[in-house]
């Protein structure tokens, strides 16, 4: 298989086959919280698409070479020290160089630290025993895959504040059946890719 | 005393309950409970994380400095988990293949972030022992009670006894991901209707008052104009 076509297919895997919100359930707390207004939305998931690429990038080096084999079980605890740590870098690199991407995203890198989906994905990446390469594509993909959910579903809910909701459905429990329709929606993707 | 700390006990089981009432820990909530028996795995899994990093911060409360206890209590966390997961992989390796990536991510379960916050570090150890019981109970119930419907509406069977199995064909979408959305979403609707019923405030929108981010994601929200409508 020509590399291209390895990474057509972690790309088509990881945002629409296994997307990390809607097939995965990971970071759900953004996707409720975070996804009413459509800008907000997008300003955040690119921040955790930054994260979760940064993150791998990290992570992967120190599993394979630093945690392998013999202390794998320090895993857990290195990988979130790690991400909270490089969430904190990210946050004062990008304040005292980019300052436009600062403004932009800043607010949303310390909600990202204990997001699922960030610790979720180097998780993933080493479990599915991927290549560096490899691993930064299927984060890339991830994180598109989180963009996409978010920006759908915060279309769906503007809909929905306009929308005629039965008195005993009125609130989360309606946000809830509208996520299952749009995952729903997504189960059509399943197969493809792989 | 003794009635104190039994409602700080029953708090976490009906009152407060993490699930249904607080809306923290969606992640595994939804994703594990296919099946009873994960519920319940997970869920003794996430209590015993939870007694025992309430039990050390609470001991250690006064030694944390404050800028940086969140940082502490999150390498705290992290220890019991891999504690957790080590003894889960040596001794029920079935439960471990069934619960794979969300066992060690209950670090991030915000239930046991947010205990710390909201309680553990603020109490001494026997209450924050009995609240890391109690919400960590009403966790596991909510979660085996969700994966008991899942599996009876899409397996036909609950804890792989056969109920209905026999004489209707399952409806699988309820394993699938959109099941899991919408059972709870159910369950959050029950939830909020016996909450009215009592004269409390139905659960309008995600656990944020009691979630450990809750500061920075309000001024998101500010920021964002989008805590208009709420309120």
């Amino acid at each position: 298989m020509s590399k291209l076509t390895a990474v057509c297919l972690i790309m088509l895997a990881g945002v629409l086959t296994n997307n990390m919100v809607l097939s995965k359930f990971l970071g759900i707390c953004p996707f409720l919280g975070v996804s009413k207004k459509l800008n907000t939305a997008f300003s955040m998931s690119v921040a955790v698409t930054l994260v979760m690429v940064a993150a791998t990038a990290v992570t992967h080096p120190i599993y394979h070479y630093l945690l392998y084999p013999d202390y794998t079980y320090l895993e857990t605890v290195v990988f979130i020290l790690v991400i909270a740590a490089l969430v904190q870098l990210i946050e004062m690199v990008l304040k005292k160089f980019i300052k436009p991407v600062y403004n932009a995203l800043g607010i949303y890198l310390p909600l990202i630290t204990t997001n699922c989906a960030v610790l979720g994905i180097t998780m993933l990446n080493i479990q599915n025993e991927r290549g560096f390469l490899s691993s930064l594509v299927s984060a890339f993909a991830a994180g598109i895959g989180f963009m996409l959910a978010m920006v759908l579903f915060a279309g769906v809910r503007q809909k929905l504040d306009d929308a005629d909701v039965p008195e005993f459905l009125k609130g989360l429990p309606i946000t809830l059946i509208a996520a299952a329709l749009v995952s729903l929606a997504f189960l059509g993707f399943a197969g493809i890719g792989g | 005393m003794k009635s104190k700390n039994l409602s700080i006990f029953t708090n976490g089981l009906l009152k407060e309950n993490p699930t249904l009432r607080l809306v923290l820990g969606t992640c595994p909530t939804l994703a594990i409970t296919t099946a009873a028996i994960n519920g319940i795995g997970m869920g003794l899994a996430a209590t015993l994380v939870l007694i025992c990093s309430n039990v050390a911060i609470a001991a250690l409360r006064n030694v944390i400095p404050d800028k940086v206890r969140i940082p502490a209590f999150i390498t705290i966390i992290a220890g019991f988990v891999s504690v957790v997961q080590m003894l889960v992989k040596a001794f029920t390796p079935s439960l471990d293949a069934a619960l794979g990536i969300y066992l060690p991510l209950i670090v991030v379960n915000c239930i046991i972030l947010g205990r710390a916050e909201a309680f553990a570090s603020k109490n001494p150890i026997l209450p924050s022992l009995l609240d890391g019981l109690g919400m960590g109970l009403g966790f596991t119930a909510v979660i085996t009670v969700m994966g008991a419907i899942r599996e009876l509406l899409g397996a036909g069977t609950v804890f792989a006894l056969p109920v209905t199995s026999k004489f209707i064909s399952p409806m699988i979408v309820f394993l699938l991901p959109p099941g899991g959305f919408f059972v709870f979403g159910i369950l959050v609707a029950v939830s909020n209707a016996i909450a009215k019923k009592q004269g409390k405030k139905p659960v309008e929108r995600l656990g944020c008052e009691n979630c450990p981010s809750k500061g920075i994601c309000a001024s998101v929200q500010t920021a964002s104009g989008e805590v208009t409508d709420d309120e």
